[in-house]
């Protein structure tokens, strides 16, 4: 089946190039894995490029060209993205759905960028890659790895009103990372956490960090990891009538917290990624997707989907693949995808998408920000 | 002061489950010189029978201390029924085999038992139910909870019970003649198997024991939290002196306290490492463990 998968793409990718040599097109490049260990990250987003060009051509193309898709295997790696991007470059490729790996995508960048290329993708989390603005050219319909701890952070400090807030992590690489994003984000808006701790999973009892947490006098604690631990410490606390604001992460925005912490998950705060795929888009791009290839659309599917629209409509509303008007299109119009009506900021992350604060009321969690 | 108490008060607490796990350990290598990996999944075994007694029974519309008590006695029945077995089964046969044997058949049975309980119930976490209710003249307490006073006061009953046990009755003479010499206590008319029997089932209670309490003041379970209590008692068990009954207890709450300040007052990213850092410590200075003795005599 996977050999069968990777012919087709074979020959599709030899198809396109040979229809992308004829005049007058649009040049959609997809390079991503679509052969390899990480193929099953890539090749939903080949195939949401394709659904999406597909129904646009139906329609007439736009600025009354047809677009034609170039998928290019880069494999997730590094060194094949570079070649991948020089070659995209020089069957001159008008806009990039790609890459799907933050490595590959950072390695073929520069080469995206130095020939004025605007480059989406639909799953590279790596914060620098939007953060440290060595590349305008690049956007994104996925969160960095640090929205999380930015939303936590905001909520905590806007909502809130907190002024002094405890750390924890479960010195986990999910847990840790979450936690030293948030300290930095804290520290930046000039609150110093009291605390930044890492504690150990499946410990037998959490009553000295706890007792530790009521005495540095925090208000908030933000702890990094996932719900069992959560859960123990949460009743800790609760046991010992702290007042305590619990801020936590998606791992901890899970119903078996609320199940296990059962009472004393009242009022805990996590982030959690907004659902979407219930959204009259999402599931009619999904339903596309299973009618073409008879199989649930993989990882990032909907992302890719999302970010193809916005490519396409943001070259029909610039009127030109010109860089410099389909960047500012992508930046200043609003989208409608199955992602939700998403824009992009100054830094090319996608506005409107990502995670929302979500709260336990009544033994659920209720969303009570973004 | 007061974060000092409340230290100390919860480092007692985590202690005093290390000691009542500590007990079962020491007690079978006093006896047949085998350490028994399967004894932190006894532990484990313990909560969860607690956990399906006292959600049958609270729906029978009991509750508070009779709910405790009964779902603790069914807990301890049961659990001790499973030490029993899985001597029976894992280590009686192989008590002439070479001593690498018995120790590869308990760790055999650790893996058995975890995933026995994994495949019969669930790999998720279970919430387990508050069974230690508060205590009125609690309320105003803040350094010391209801459910750590309850869990430190039945540790030390049962230490006493057992250390009085063993001093003065009929079995706990001749667990300690066993212990001395096997084959003599034979000799003389000792039944070798019922005692060995019986310290299974003592250590299997105090491990069920030591589950039903820790579970009900942290309130969840699943079929993994046996391994670390289970490793973490036996590191009380040997900084303690494997073998001594007293070294156990002591071992035990050495550790807990160890952790509690260390996580208090220094780091808690640390807690393991001066955890076991003052077991190489204590065991580089008295290699047989703080209370251990090179004698035979080890119960």
């Amino acid at each position: 089946m996977k050999r069968l998968l990777y012919s087709l793409v074979m020959v599709s990718v030899i198809l396109c190039t040979a229809e992308s040599f004829a005049a007058d097109t649009i040049k959609l490049g997809v390079p991503g894995a679509h052969s390899g260990d990480l193929a099953s990250y890539g090749l939903p987003s080949a195939n949401a490029a394709q659904l999406v060009v597909d129904a646009i051509n139906a329609k007439g193309g736009i600025l009354g060209k047809k677009v034609v898709v170039l998928k290019e295997d880069d494999q997730c790696k590094p060194e094949v993205a570079a070649n991948v991007a020089a070659k995209l470059v020089s069957d001159k490729a008008d806009v990039v759905l790609g890459h799907i790996c933050s490595g590959a995508t950072k390695a073929a960048l520069n080469t995206y960028n130095e020939s004025k290329i605007v480059t989406l993708s639909p799953s590279a989390t790596n914060v620098e890659l939007t953060k440290s603005g060595d590349y305008p050219n690049f956007f994104r319909t996925i969160s960095p790895d640090d929205a999380q701890a930015l939303l936590q952070v905001n909520f905590a400090l806007d909502k809130l009103k907190v002024r002094r807030v405890a750390i924890i992590h479960d010195k986990g690489d999910y847990g840790k990372g979450i936690a030293e994003f948030a300290k930095g984000f804290f520290e930046k808006r000039g609150v110093k956490p009291v605390l930044f701790e890492g504690i150990t999973p499946g410990a037998v009892d959490y009553s000295a960090i706890v007792q530790k947490i009521k005495f540095s006098k925090a208000d908030a604690v933000v702890y990094g990891g996932y719900h069992p631990e959560a859960a123990k410490i949460v009743a800790g606390m609760k046991k010992k009538k702290m007042k305590t604001h619990f801020i936590s992460d998606d791992g901890v925005r899970d119903d078996t917290f609320i199940k296990v912490a059962d009472k004393f998950a009242e009022g805990v705060y996590a982030t959690g990624p907004i659902d979407t795929t219930k959204s009259p888009m999402a599931v009619a791009a999904i339903e596309q997707h299973k009618k073409r290839y008879g199989t649930e659309p993989g990882a990032f599917y909907l992302n890719a989907y999302a970010g193809a629209l916005c490519l396409l409509q943001a070259v029909e509303k610039a009127g030109s693949t010109d860089f410099a008007k389909v960047s500012k299109a992508l930046r200043t119009n609003w989208f409608e995808t199955p992602l939700g009506k998403i824009s992009f900021d100054r830094n090319g992350d996608a506005k409107g998408i990502g995670f929302a604060m979500y709260q336990v009321r009544n033994g659920k969690y209720v969303e009570v920000g973004r | 002061m007061e974060y000092f108490l409340e230290l100390f008060f919860g480092g007692l607490t985590r202690g005093s489950i290390y000691a009542l796990i500590a007990l079962g350990y020491t007690m079978v290598y006093g006896i047949i010189e085998l350490i028994n990996f399967a004894h932190g999944e006894i532990y484990m075994i313990g909560a969860f029978t607690a956990l399906i007694a006292a959600s049958a029974l609270a729906m029978l519309g009991m509750d508070g201390w009779s709910l405790l008590a009964l779902s603790g006695v069914i807990a301890i029945i049961y659990s001790a029924a499973y030490g029993f077995t899985i001597e029976k089964i894992a280590y009686k046969p192989l008590r002439k085999a070479q001593r690498l044997s018995p120790l590869i058949s308990a760790i055999g049975m650790s893996i058995f038992l975890q995933n026995y309980v994994l495949l019969a119930q669930t790999s998720d976490f279970l919430s387990f139910p508050a069974l230690i209710d508060e205590f009125s003249f609690m309320e105003n307490v803040t350094i010391i909870g209801s459910a750590e006073l309850v869990i430190i006061i039945t540790t030390a009953v049962a230490t006493a019970i057992l250390t009085l046990f063993i001093k003065f009755t009929r079995m706990g003479r001749a667990m300690r003649a066993v212990a001395q010499d096997k084959t003599m206590a034979m000799l003389l008319g000792v039944n070798v198997n019922r005692v060995i029997s019986a310290t299974f089932i003592i250590g299997s209670a105090l491990a069920a024991v030591g589950g039903v309490l820790i579970s009900s003041q942290i309130g969840q379970i699943n079929f993994y939290i046996g391994f670390i209590a289970g490793i973490k008692a036996f590191t009380a068990a040997v900084l303690g002196g494997i073998g001594s009954i007293p070294g156990a207890v002591l071992g035990g709450l050495v550790l807990g306290w160890t952790e509690s300040f260390a996580t208090g007052y220094i780091s808690s990213d640390y807690e393991d490492v001066f955890a076991f850092g003052l077991l190489v410590f204590i065991l580089i200075f008295r290699p047989a463990g703080i209370l251990g003795k090179a004698s035979s005599e080890k119960v």
